[in-house]
């Protein structure tokens, strides 16, 4: 086994300096020409840098579109889902009283149309998407309070739907942040 | 037909039409043909030049070993000490602390071993440097190690009667330099396109349009996450993992992620047969390795899509399968990935699999039990031989001949190493499940970091599923989680590393020894008697033998975890 | 295989020596060389005292004590049925060899008393029991031969009816590959006077016999690797069912001792555990109710095995010998002269060849009685010379191959007439056997001998072919003649002009190929080749040399009898093959039966995973327990007979034998399990 450590030893240190060093840093010389410059694609409102286009953030407003429940509260310094479990009872629960909250927000709902995401906390807990449904579904509660005409705003969502990729692959969905500086935008 | 589903369809499709040329071209590195890598071989020269390699020197099974484990252990020493001391070390923006022995010991074990397996959290758990010098070089290293060690295989069965089986540290530096490296710059460049970050600024502050001030983790993440999937590690940079919206931005990097995490250990199938000049044996090891990928995939897709019955009690109509989920991915994405990323041994999850559908963590489990459809790098195909061996034998049997595989006799050294190895898997999760249930049942309050009775994030028989998950990934060298598990504590630390350890090296140095000692063997002719490996038939008896032994041994433990949850749920 | 002695499968007799034998076999020093069935051992005996604890302290936290009584019974009978298996299994075995032996016993002997140099006319009768190695005695008609040996001097027709149950007599003679004599067989005609070659105790008989009770076998190495996996799936189930303990403990599900045994037996596969040794010794006795003996039970897994059988032409591919059918003298010499010669050259041949030339010639009209023969020297065949003939008043006659003649006749410096070659070849390319013969170094004719091959011989090659197995067939006679035969037999390759290291090279050559090679012979001069190869079969009739030498021994001295062995051997594997498959299969089952059972009180929704409706918990696991013990029995007569082979290639033999034994290993207990709980709900 001896014979083996020395070379074992040096090869180490080869491969720390090209697969740790030298990889990673012609990694991060090309990113330089990817959007965002490799540090992560922003959305500025007025020169002034709101949030990720990827990171989800937090809306608790009636006025604003919201993303889906979190289990760290749309913190980016971490992430993490929920890992309740399905039969839990705690969690359902929980999952209980943000059904009542929903309806307590958006009157006129009737609960068998609220989608199963606004009540469940994503995976990652910054979610930055909904599903067209989830979107559509709270724009009665938003018009209400803006005092804008429904299918105006029925419209900029439909606007803000990205399709499957390539129009085949993958479900739709809706970025919250970049629909709701829209609607910020819409008078 | 739903988009959502044709994506799925059309990934793995991609997946097929990549790792087919793949295998090709890996036979043709392994074989020294010219390849379109050549480029690389003055880097290769200068490598054995430096570390005093002679890459003429052909090694027996027993030296290609202690290679293994020497360098193995070089890098262990190394991961364990750097972790340690990793806030003293530069690069560290967020101001990350050092790691606890424990966690150390567990961390640098679960990247050595390729398991990835994470107690911590890596926004807050890791500094910049040590992602790199320690995360990103053991998932390169770690890969790189299982390939060398199939490829042992592969000459094994390459010739009629030797004892010469190539060179362990050109088979590992080709790994790097032809296959591993290439491979991750392609993919990390297409990651970076699509936003995910690879500098090396620390958090950013922002305030949010809502008015908000959070922080936003980054870092030169792009790199480890293309090897992190091309090597099966899985170990995520951020805590969230493949779910994290910078660490999987669209479904175009979700396509990428898990497309890249199963083409090596697919080719390497290919790769085998092209390399042995037994293609058809290639396709039939394939072919069995897809029905088992679909047994599990199946239920999988029906049990997530069929969505929480929990929701419906609730007066739901839409009861998807959210929890734990992303929209970009939609449920059949994230059911494909469960089982792709637990039957290869990768463990990057895009969705939690805490939070999925008992049936479905069921079969996540069954993955990782099995553990040898298409497998994690290298050992996926070593986990097969065992179980090939195993078949060869009963329908050796069967057919009225001593059993023989490639033209070798297989005998009761075979069969002693096969069995051991074979039980050795259950032994490990059920011994290491047992411990913990008995902690959890008689001493709750012993008073470790997290106390036995707070372990678990869910009670009942899930929070069985999470302690029995957590020993099969642990041994299966997966590192995914049911992550609901409080694990950061010393019981958890010392008992998986052991787990994963025992569980990397055992399964390794077993299939190689099988091999090697075949491959020394009198070659046998084939007659008409010859049972013939390369047949639909002996591909059933093979499934038929993979399912019996290594999902009936689970069966009770699974019954008390999710098949209870999923009589109780529905 | 002789079916005139065939024993229907449970003899009364038998039944009751093996019904003793397994109480006797439960000591746990027999039971531990049987890793599954010991373990089984165990948890009976943990079973006894839980029913023993209940019945003295009233218990009920582990379930009734009728319940763990009736665990503990059936659990006892499994391990009965297992070696009553094996018991029935031996018993057989031994009452073959047993009635093969009997006839030997303490029979007179006519001992013949050796004084000084010079056999004396004395002979006394003495029981055979008495005679030794290297005794002599005499036997003449009417008489039973007392012990296994040689003749040393005599011919004598002998009816060998009682070992082979062949009724035709056969001929025996000192000299030659035809000189032994077995014990218990009965001279008709003539006298002989035979050597003792073993002492009472170590006939071949006798060893089998040792080798079929336990004492001496000796585990093959295909069952050792077989007990080694066996052995691994109880330790796994093993794990399986202890860790269960701190599983329940965690999930409130107390698990009754009765429950945790019953699930580990069931799962272990005590099917094949309980079997395996009854199918090894079945295959060493199907072997001896094929009259052959084998030395080992190594040798007929072998036979499984082999890819090349070794066949001489005579016997085995033509009906007897060789007849002279045709004179053809050359041109310019006369028929009576010619017929004559042959005669002459063939007085002192007592091949069947030569036997059959004065034959012919005395259907010509040559009296050999009349010939002058008093000055002669007969010249005997070697393999060197390949040729025979007689000396007389300087008259040098000669016959043999054509090559070996030709020598002769071109060294003396004369020619081979033309017509004769164009005969010799025309003999040949028909698939007879040009014998020439020459008179004072010239050429005077040719005798046409031909060979007759044995109907139905093709089809038995065809299904060797089938099965994997190449054949060779060897042979003296010239490469001509031997292509033509073999062609004709269908054999798959020959060796002509054989002299015996031929046999031996060429079972060399096919080694190095790795290649298993089989053979029969019966002189001495095949020795070396039937040890060298893997199995080799010595024919009963052969010398002692050459059964010393072979690793088996055919009674029947039936050359054909190789194939029989090879279908044996296969039956062998493929019983162990099968019901190993079988007994893991059935797991699927069991696990349906006993894990909702375990837990169905503590976790009711899991009531859905007892998908067979069983009626209760304990009814449940009482099923599966008695599924398994009554499985056992029910497969021995499988176990004992085997597995019929067919030669349909391997893949569509194993799509075969995976459909029957693994799809039903499969689906049976599911179907055993649910009748048997029917059945129990009627009394519970």
């Amino acid at each position: 086994m001896k014979k083996y450590f020395l070379p074992s030893i040096k090869l180490t240190l080869l491969l720390v300096l090209l697969l740790a060093v030298l990889y990673p840093a012609l990694i991060a010389a090309v990113a330089k020409l990817a959007p965002g410059g490799g540090k992560g694609k922003t959305v500025s409102v007025n020169g002034k840098v709101v949030g990720y286009e990827n990171v989800g953030q937090q809306f608790t407003a009636d006025k604003y579109f919201q993303g889906r429940p979190s289990a760290v509260n749309y913190n980016a310094a971490g992430s993490a889902g929920s890992n309740k479990g399905a039969s839990n009872p705690d969690y359902q629960k929980t999952v209980q009283e943000r059904i009542d909250t929903f309806l307590a927000h958006n009157p006129g709902i009737p609960k068998e149309d609220i989608p199963a995401e606004l009540v469940t906390a994503s995976g990652s807990g910054l979610d930055p998407d909904l599903s067209p449904a989830a979107a559509l579904v709270q724009v009665k509660r938003v018009a209400a309070v803006r005092g804008i005409s429904e299918q105006k705003l029925t419209a900029l969502v439909t606007e803000h739907i990205q399709g499957p990729l390539m129009g085949i692959a993958g479900p739709s969905k809706v970025n919250v942040l970049k629909l709701n500086i829209a609607l910020d935008t819409l008078k | 037909m739903n988009s959502e589903i044709t994506g799925v369809i059309v990934t793995f499709i991609l997946t097929l039409l990549i790792a087919f040329p793949l295998g090709k071209y890996i036979a043709k590195v392994f074989q020294g043909t010219p390849t379109v890598t050549d480029f690389m071989s003055p880097l290769e020269r200068f490598i054995y030049r430096f570390c005093g390699i002679d890459p003429q020197k052909e090694m027996n099974w027993k030296q290609h070993m202690m290679a293994l484990l020497s360098i193995n252990l070089v890098w262990l020493v190394y991961a364990f000490f750097v972790l340690l001391f990793q806030s003293h070390l530069p690069l560290n923006p967020d101001g990350n602390p050092d790691m606890t022995p424990d966690l150390a010991f567990n961390t640098a074990i679960s990247f050595l071993v390729n398991c990835n397996l994470q107690h911590y959290s890596g926004e807050s758990g890791l500094t910049y440097l040590t992602q790199l010098i320690v995360i990103t070089f053991l998932q390169f290293v770690s890969a790189a190690t299982g390939v060398a060690a199939v490829a042992v295989l592969f000459r094994a069965f390459a010739e009629k009667t030797t004892e010469k089986l190539g060179n362990f540290f050109v088979f590992f530096i080709k790994t790097i330099t032809r296959i591993l490296l290439p491979l991750s710059i392609i993919m990390a460049i297409i990651l970076v396109f699509n936003g995910t970050p690879a500098s090396f600024d620390g958090k950013d502050s922002i305030v949010t349009l809502q008015g908000d001030s959070v922080q936003v983790s980054r870092g030169p993440a792009a790199g480890m996450i293309a090897i992190k999937h091309l090597g099966t590690n899985g170990g995520g940079w951020f805590g969230a993992n493949s779910a994290h919206p910078l660490e999987n931005p669209d479904y175009l990097t979700n396509m990428t992620e898990i497309i890249a995490q199963v083409i090596l250990p697919m080719a390497l199938i290919f790769a085998f047969g092209f390399f042995i000049r037994r293609r058809k044996l290639g396709y039939v090891i394939f072919g069995v390795m897809t029905l088992g990928m679909l047994t599990f995939m199946i239920p999988t897709l029906f049990s997530e899509m069929g969505g929480n019955p929990a929701l419906a009690h609730m007066g739901l109509k839409d009861i998807s399968a959210m929890e734990g989920k992303e929209v970009r991915f939609g449920v059949p994405a994230s059911a494909y990935w469960q089982v792709m990323t637990t039957i290869i041994s990768t463990g990057s999850v895009n969705s939690m699999h805490d939070s999925s559908m008992p049936l479905s963590g069921a079969m996540q489990m069954l993955g990782m039990m099995t553990n040898c459809f298409y497998g994690g790098k290298g050992v996926g195909l070593l986990n097969y031989f065992i179980f090939l061996i195993i078949a060869v034998f009963i329908s050796g049997l069967m057919v009225g001949r001593t059993p023989e595989f490639m033209g070798r006799k297989v005998e009761a050294k075979e069969m002693k190493i096969a069995a051991i190895i074979a039980l050795f898997h259950p032994f490990l999760v059920l011994v290491g499940t047992a411990l913990s249930s008995y902690f959890a049942a008689h001493h709750p309050q012993i008073g470790w970091a997290v106390q036995p009775a707070a372990w678990f994030n869910n009670p009942g028989h899930h929070g069985f599923s999470e302690m029995l998950y957590e020993f099969t990934s642990a041994s299966a060298n997966n590192g995914s989680g049911f992550e609901g598990l409080g694990d950061n504590n010393i019981f958890w630390n010392i008992s998986t590393g052991v787990v994963m350890i025992l569980g990397r090296f055992i399964p390794i140095i077993g299939p190689v020894a099988i091999a090697g000692i075949m491959a020394k063997k009198k070659y046998i002719p084939e007659s008409a008697g010859t049972l013939q490996t390369d047949t639909a038939t002996f591909g059933i008896m093979t499934y038929a033998v993979i399912m019996i032994i290594a999902a009936l041994a689970f069966f009770p433990a699974l019954t008390l975890g999710p098949i209870a949850e999923y009589f109780q749920l529905y | 295989m002789s079916d005139h002695k065939q024993h229907k499968l449970f003899e009364p007799a038998l039944v009751s020596v093996a019904l003793k034998q397994a109480f006797l076999k439960l000591s746990p020093k027999s039971m531990f060389r049987n890793p599954v069935m010991f373990t089984v051992e165990i948890g009976t005996a943990i079973m006894l005292i839980v029913t023993l604890y209940i019945k003295l302290t009233g218990s009920t936290t582990q379930g009734s004590f009728g319940y763990n009584l009736a665990v503990f019974i059936i659990l006892f009978l499994t391990l009965l049925f297992a070696n009553f298996a094996e018991a029935i299994a031996e018993a057989r075995g031994k009452a073959q060899a047993e009635s093969l032996r009997k006839t030997r016993e303490e029979t007179p002997a006519k001992k013949v008393f050796l004084i000084g140099e010079i056999f004396t006319d004395e002979v006394k009768v003495v029981p055979s029991s008495q005679l030794r190695k290297g005794d002599i005695f005499l036997c003449e008609a009417g008489d039973m031969i007392p012990m296994d040996g040689e003749i040393i001097h005599g011919l004598a027709t002998i009816d060998e009816s009682a070992i082979t149950g062949e009724s035709a007599p056969v001929i025996r003679e000192s000299g030659g590959d035809k000189s032994s004599v077995t014990g218990g067989t009965k001279v008709l005609s003539d006298k002989i006077k035979v050597r003792v070659t073993t002492d009472p105790g170590e006939s071949f008989l006798d060893k089998m016999i040792a080798l079929v009770e336990g004492a001496s076998r000796q585990k093959t190495p295909n069952e050792i690797a077989l007990t080694i996996l066996l052995a691994s799936f109880t330790l796994v189930f093993t794990i399986v069912c202890v860790t269960l303990k701190p599983f329940g403990d965690y999930a409130n599900t107390p698990i009754t001792i009765a429950a945790f045994v019953s699930l580990f037996v069931c799962l272990i596969p005590t099917t094949i555990g309980g079997l395996l040794s009854a199918i090894g010794i079945a295959g060493m006795d199907r072997a001896l109710r094929a009259n052959v003996i084998t030395k080992s039970g190594k040798a007929v897994e072998t036979a499984g095995d082999l890819d090349t059988l070794l066949l001489d032409k005579t016997g085995t591919i033509t009906i007897g010998n060789r007849k002279a059918t045709h004179f053809w003298p050359a041109n310019a010499v006369g028929k009576k002269e010619f017929f004559e010669v042959c005669t002459l050259a063939s007085l002192a041949d007592d091949t069947p060849e030569g036997k059959s030339i004065v034959e012919l010639a005395a259907e010509k009209g040559i009296k050999a009685s009349q010939l002058n023969v008093e000055d002669a020297v007969f010249i005997q065949f070697t393999a060197e010379t390949r040729s025979s003939g007689v000396n007389i008043e300087g008259v040098r006659i000669r016959k043999g191959a054509y090559d070996a003649i030709r020598n002769i006749v071109q060294k003396a410096g004369h020619t081979f007439p033309a017509e004769t070659e164009e005969k010799v070849k025309e003999i040949s390319s028909n698939g007879g056997t040009p014998l020439v013969v020459s008179q004072n170094e010239t050429v005077l004719g040719v005798i046409e001998l031909q060979d007759i091959i044995k109907p139905g011989i093709q089809e038995r090659f065809e299904r060797l072919r089938r099965m994997g197995v190449k054949t060779v067939m060897v042979t003296g006679d010239n490469p001509l003649t031997a292509k033509y035969i073999a062609e004709k037999a269908g054999v798959d390759d020959f060796i002509a002009e054989a002299k015996p290291e031929d046999k031996m090279l060429y079972i060399r050559k096919e080694q190095e190929g790795g290649k298993l090679v089989a053979m029969m012979g019966d002189g001495t001069n095949d020795a070396p080749a039937l040890a060298q190869a893997d199995v080799g079969v010595a024919m009963n009739s052969g010398t002692q040399a050459a059964k010393e030498a072979g690793n088996m021994v055919d009674l029947d001295n039936d050359p054909t009898k190789l194939i029989e062995i090879v279908e044996i051997g296969k039956q062998l594997l493929m019983t162990r093959g099968t019901l190993t498959t079988f007994s893991i299969a059935n797991d699927v089952a069991k696990y349906f039966a006993i894990v909702p059972a375990l837990f169905v009180t503590a976790v009711p929704a899991l009531q859905g995973l007892n998908i067979m409706h069983l009626a209760s918990p304990e009814s449940a696991i009482l099923s599966a327990v008695i599924f398994n013990a009554i499985i056992i029995p029910a497969l021995i007569p499988l176990a004992l007979k085997g597995v019929a082979y067919k030669p349909i290639g391997a893949s569509a033999l194993l799509r075969r034998n995976l459909f029957i034994y693994g799809l039903g290993g499969v689906v049976i207990p599911f179907v055993g399990i649910k009748l048997i709980d029917l059945f129990l709900t009627l009394f519970m």
